[in-house]
């Protein structure tokens, strides 16, 4: 008998793990994958080291500082700064047609910038960053506000706006064409206000290092070992049958499949409304180059792209909209050594269903067709780089679905959240991309959120169960 | 334990939480959230570290007393006298 199984090695899984076994549960990871990691994570092609998911980590923060979602995390799981080698990010761009705004980890610089390209907006700007910085998020009166009406409200030029909202929406929203404005405060901190960086080894760091640390506290990690229901007695779960048929008991379960996901698991429910999933994937084209970017004149970090005065941040009908997209180049943040190779990395919105009825050898032919696509809009906003390339790989929203079992390969997941993180089990709840919060460090405070709440609390029977151990010592 | 082996355990705590921090300079009369900008999720913290090690339960209520090291240890001393400082 576990006290918590946890479904899913991603970041929000093994985060949760870790609060659970420092506090002496008995717990077990449940991975149906080969490796960690879920929507973060890597692998290895050609002799290379591939990152998936992780463009940079936002909410990023001086060592020192001590509030905010990653002083947080780190003291939540008992890591110093320095354990992980984060390197800040040189400098990003918002480029849309005639007019580019740069930002850094300096908020003044997006603030000067504003000033110079939208000189009649700055003073609306400034409120606009005064409401931000003044909401709160545990203030759920404004939950599920049109964002878009809300910024346009303060920002009268429509082109601000759009810029604002691309890298906003590209780095963490699950509703299609606006965000609620909860959401779109937290992003807006997460990336302008706090920064980006990255860890020098990328993240197979951050996954090596929560792993390391949830087994060193006595945790078990099962991979390819996948939850194949929740079986249910009287409303609570009593433990979980694996896709070999064996099956696992434990006090409670904590899912970071997703809402959809979970729910179609847990044995008591026969039907779950498929129109609530989310439908916005991406394609990425890796790029790996014979030269470091800078050596083509090309130093930001991440240049999130559109090609004209208004974003369309939707399902594509096609198989990859590369109106607008991000480019990402990991070489491009200040590292102490260089890395080995350069490498751009390009994201663009996808529809999961055009890629998933492709045959084989369609699909192989698309992803080229896809691949030539992205890269020729992106060069468009970035020193053309075509001719360094030597080598390239690619994934769509069918290897994401495949790899981290999220319902069309939908990153970050469905559009309604579920902040408190319960279900209709009283012993079962989720955490992850669904709960609510996005970002490498937005899932690993997921995780650790929910295992407070509701795992670690006395009345949640951890409590009882220490008692037990007293009474029979 | 008496009061200064109470502090000590508290300062071994914190560390573990916040290891970045430079505990030496700590004021036992300053509020832990004035010093080192904790937050509830850290209070929360110390009652499940104390919890854990020296099986105290701290109820809810209670958490207020845990706002500086001075205050902490007078709240800790009659709770604490029978644990054998380590």
């Amino acid at each position: 008998m576990y006290d918590t199984l946890i479904i899913g090695a991603g970041m929000s899984g093994l985060a949760a793990g870790i609060r659970l076994a420092h506090f002496d549960q008995r717990v077990c990871i449940l991975e149906r994958h080969t490796t960690i990691g879920g929507l973060n994570s890597f692998y290895r092609l050609g002799g290379r080291n591939y990152d998936v998911g992780l463009h940079a980590l936002t909410n990023f923060t001086p060592k020192g500082t001590r509030q905010g979602p990653l002083a947080r995390m780190l003291r939540q799981l008992r890591f110093g700064w320095d354990e992980f080698s984060f390197a800040p990010q040189i400098g990003s761009r918002i480029a849309f047609p005639g007019v580019a705004m740069d930002f850094s980890n300096d908020f003044a610089l997006l603030e000067s910038e504003v000033g110079r390209c939208f000189p009649a907006q700055k003073d609306n700007f400034q409120r606009l960053v005064g409401r931000i910085v003044g909401y709160d998020e545990l203030d759920l009166s404004s939950a599920g506000q049109s964002a878009r009406q809300l910024v346009s409200e303060t920002i009268s030029d429509p082109l601000l706006v759009e810029m604002l909202f691309c890298p906003l929406q590209f780095y963490g929203s699950a509703r299609e064409h606006d965000m609620d404005f909860g959401q779109f405060c937290i992003m807006f901190r997460s990336i302008f206000s706090e920064g980006l960086a990255r860890p020098l080894a990328g993240v197979r760091i951050i996954l090596k290092k929560l792993v390391r640390k949830f087994k060193d506290l006595g945790g078990e990690l099962r991979l390819r070992a996948g939850v194949n229901r929740i079986a249910t007695e009287q409303g609570q779960a009593v433990g979980v049958v694996l896709d070999d048929g064996s099956q696992l008991t434990s006090r409670n379960i904590l899912s970071s499949a997703g809402w959809l996901e979970t729910m179609r698991l847990c044995e008591d429910v026969s039907q779950e409304d498929e129109r609530r999933a989310g439908q916005l994937s991406f394609t990425e084209s890796i790029s790996i180059l014979d030269r470091q970017p800078k050596d083509l004149g090309h130093d930001r970090t991440v240049v999130f792209y559109n090609d004209s005065p208004q974003f369309h941040w939707e399902k594509p009908n096609e198989l990859v909209d590369v109106r607008s997209g991000v480019i990402c180049s990991p070489n491009n943040f200040v590292y102490e050594e260089p890395l080995a190779e350069g490498v751009m990395r390009v994201t663009s919105l996808a529809n999961y269903e055009r890629w998933n009825a492709l045959s084989e050898d369609e699909y192989r032919l698309e992803k080229l067709r896809a691949y030539d696509a992205s890269v020729a809009s992106a060069v468009r906003f970035v020193p053309d780089f075509r001719a360094a390339v030597v080598d390239t790989d690619m994934f769509t929203p069918t290897t994401i679905r495949r790899f981290t079992g999220h319902e069309n390969g939908a990153v970050y997941g469905c559009p309604e959240k579920h902040y408190d993180g319960r279900t209709h089990l009283k012993n079962v709840f989720i955490c992850g991309t669904d709960q609510g919060f996005v970002g490498i460090i937005g899932s690993i405070i997921s995780g650790i959120s929910i295992a407070n709440q509701h795992l670690l609390r006395a009345s949640s029977g951890v409590g009882d169960h220490d008692q037990a151990a007293v009474s029979n010592g | 334990m008496i009061a200064q082996d109470i502090r000590g355990a508290i300062l071994n705590i914190l560390s573990d939480i916040a290891p970045d921090e430079d505990l030496s300079g700590l004021k036992d009369d300053v509020p832990f959230r004035e010093q080192l900008e904790l937050d509830s999720m850290d209070f929360l913290d110390i009652v499940m570290e104390l919890r854990k090690r020296y099986r105290i339960q701290i109820p809810e209520d209670d958490y207020v007393e845990l706002r500086s090291m001075a205050s902490t240890v007078t709240y800790l001393e009659p709770l604490m006298k029978d644990v054998q400082a380590a």
